[in-house]
């Protein structure tokens, strides 16, 4: 009953929109497009009324604009050094989270670490995602040989915890004391769940009409892959991406306070904020909430909108659209 | 079953042996055993790297130094550190001591699990259901370091002064050289007092990930036909909840559970290092790659793909006994 009410639904949409597109093209290429387009506004609009994703994104937002906007307003710099506000607890002298034992602006750290921590994950992201479409479309896509010697190789490399992986390489590679070495090593090895999920997706897609429909019309197989077969699977890899983004951040705060993770002088980063925070517990206590706080909260507003993105993709999910 | 169990142990010890070569061929590429031999002042002759290479054997074919090693490891020599002492004895010591910390918070972490996500489930978008998930967000988001330190600096002091004695202890997993004069309840008082914080720590960082599986997979029972037949029947609800629903809903969560038990090795790492345990996580930081001391990087990384692959194996196992029409496929 809901389903054929969501279907008369979708299509009531899809025909106004037909005249007003901007992309009418051929017969079939313009409803195909059309009708992408219609969910794609249905799923941003279940985005939009999803009060947890929301609340995730306005949070976001709110501490990109902390980040990146902050250090013009508080006029601070996180390597200022201030001989006479060294260790100041938070509220003194222009101060507003205390400073640390060579008087930095703990505030101004946050705010540079909150930039390191998107740099690291764009990196993280730029390196992963392809590589790890690229194997699970190829393994999930042609199947057989090719499938069991990337899906076992991935296995095999997953039978090492992945921070053990990152630790044993970070170890052997000097130039990973900084963001921008934590970044490459998260993202050449972070792309094998998404292989996995991008892999079980193909293998049911392949098997659909519309993919036969495209063979018998000659289409190649780069062009099922990406024209028929990753467009279908974009909820996932959405929603992959997001989870793994608040992954790399507790990653790199974790290799971080190991000691293998961003460590030279003159670099910053949440993780590197937490790790020092954590030695000051007892003596000076913001250098320990401060940062812990901020990396929570960045963690944590990240997944809620993961999770709304999941939500709104999920055609069950329908009937709470409003 | 019997066949099915068989192939996939078969399947398991290739994949260890897959596995073994490709961590040996990582190791090494990546630590050179001489290395501790280069910075020493003044430098030794050219003479005393030949003769050493030539005495652990680094001048034969990579896949002779493999074979050797592997024949080792099949009977149980895991070879030498650079000091000398035989790494399996270590070994050994270590995992009593991760083991400790990981069963006591595998079984919190898993009873948690299944109580939370069955009431959020049963009480879906009331009250209890967002106060539950709220927290559970809260535990996933939180670094493990951070959370073991605030453990560590606040909780211990607060119970500790509530209590009037130190109950918790912070540091190491059991008071230095007690066990050397005190046994029987002494000791175990004194692990116990120790184990507290590290399990607290890592039973709550893997419970909230669990709980949400366990409320998802609970959440489709409730939905489906059978519970509804079963209530018709004339059964009350917590009887259809815990009998019916439960017993099905437990399923998806043993494969999560027994997958993360080999990830919680990686997660151990952390939590050793902030209790300062001297279990397989420490050995690997400092004996193994702080030391550059391939053997032992080499044998912890195959012990911890065994716990992998073994959990693998119990979890495909539990999954097929758990739902019969697996076995099929």
């Amino acid at each position: 009953m809901a389903t054929t009410q969501a279907a008369t639904d979708t299509a009531g949409g899809v025909l106004p929109a037909v005249p007003g597109s901007p992309q009418s093209g051929g017969g079939v290429e313009r409803e195909f497009t059309v009708k992408a387009r219609s969910q794609r506004q249905q799923i941003i609009r279940r985005f939009l009324h999803n009060g947890v994703g929301m609340t995730g994104l306005v949070i976001f937002v709110l501490l990109l604009i902390f980040g990146f906007l902050g250090p013009f307003i508080t006029g601070k710099a996180y390597d200022e050094l201030n001989r006479n506000a060294q260790s100041v607890p938070p509220g003194t002298d222009g101060y507003l989270m205390g400073s640390d034992a060579i008087g930095r602006d703990l505030m101004a750290g946050i705010m540079t670490g909150v930039q390191r921590s998107l740099f690291i994950v764009l990196l993280f992201v730029v390196i992963a995602f392809p590589l790890g479409l690229l194997v699970g479309a190829l393994a999930g896509y042609f199947g057989k040989w090719v499938d069991s010697l990337l899906m076992r190789f991935v296995d095999l490399i997953l039978t090492v915890p992945l921070l053990v992986v990152l630790i044993v390489v970070a170890s052997n590679f000097p130039g990973s004391r900084t963001p921008l070495g934590v970044g490459v090593i998260l993202g050449l090895f972070g792309w094998l769940d998404l292989a996995r999920i991008v892999r079980s997706q193909f293998l049911s897609l392949r098997e659909k009409e519309y993919v036969e429909a495209a063979h018998a019309m000659g289409a190649s197989n780069s062009r099922i892959i990406f024209k028929h077969l990753i467009p279908n699977t974009l909820g996932s890899l959405i929603v992959w991406t997001t989870l793994a983004a608040a992954t790399a951040i507790t990653l790199e705060a974790a290799l971080t306070y190991l000691g293998f993770g961003v460590n030279g002088a003159n670099q910053t980063s949440l993780g590197r904020l937490v790790s020092d925070g954590v030695q000051a517990a007892s003596t000076r206590p913001w250098l320990f909430y401060f940062p812990g706080i901020a990396l929570l909260v960045i963690v944590l507003s990240i997944n809620l909108i993961g999770d709304g993105i999941r939500d709104a993709f999920d055609p069950s999910n329908r009937r709470v659209r409003a | 079953m019997f066949f099915f169990t068989i192939r996939r142990i078969l399947a398991s010890v290739l994949v260890l042996l897959v596995s073994s070569f490709l961590v040996f061929t990582l190791c090494a590429a990546s630590f050179d055993p001489l290395a501790q031999y280069y910075r020493r002042q003044p430098t030794p002759p050219p003479a005393f790297f030949d003769n050493l290479r030539e005495q652990l054997g680094l001048n034969d074919n990579f896949f002779i130094r493999y074979w050797h090693w592997l024949s080792g490891v099949l009977t149980g020599d895991f070879g030498e550190t650079i000091n000398g002492t035989p790494v399996a004895e270590q070994l050994g010591g270590r995992i009593l001591v991760t083991g400790r910390m990981i069963v006591a918070a595998v079984v919190i972490a898993v009873l948690l699990a299944v109580v939370v996500g069955v009431i959020g489930a049963v009480r879906q978008y009331r009250a209890s259901d967002y106060a539950l998930t709220f927290l559970v967000y809260i535990l996933i988001a939180l670094p493990t370091f951070w959370f073991a330190a605030l453990l560590k600096e606040f909780v211990a002091g607060g119970v500790n002064d509530l209590l009037g004695s130190q109950v918790l202890y912070t540091i190491g997993e059991e008071t230095p050289g007690l066990s050397l004069y005190a046994s029987g309840w002494e000791l175990w008082s004194d692990r116990l007092g120790h184990l507290i914080l590290p399990t607290i720590s890592l039973a709550m960082l893997s419970f909230a990930a669990w709980s949400r599986f366990q409320r998802a997979a609970m959440l489709d029972v409730l939905g489906s036909d059978y519970m509804r037949l079963a209530r018709a029947k004339g059964l009350t609800y917590r009887r259809t909840v815990v009998k019916h629903g439960l017993r099905n809903a437990l399923i998806p969560l043993t494969t999560v559970v027994a997958l993360g038990i080999g990830t919680l090795f990686g997660g151990a790492v952390i939590t050793e290092t902030v209790f300062v345990w001297h279990g397989m996580g420490e050995y690997l930081l400092k004996s193994g790659i702080g030391q550059n001391d391939i053997n032992v990087v080499l044998g912890w990384l195959l012990v911890s793909a065994v716990f992998v692959v073994v959990f693998n194996l119990i979890a495909d196992i539990l999954y097929a006994v758990l739902d019969p029409r697996i076995r099929l496929a």
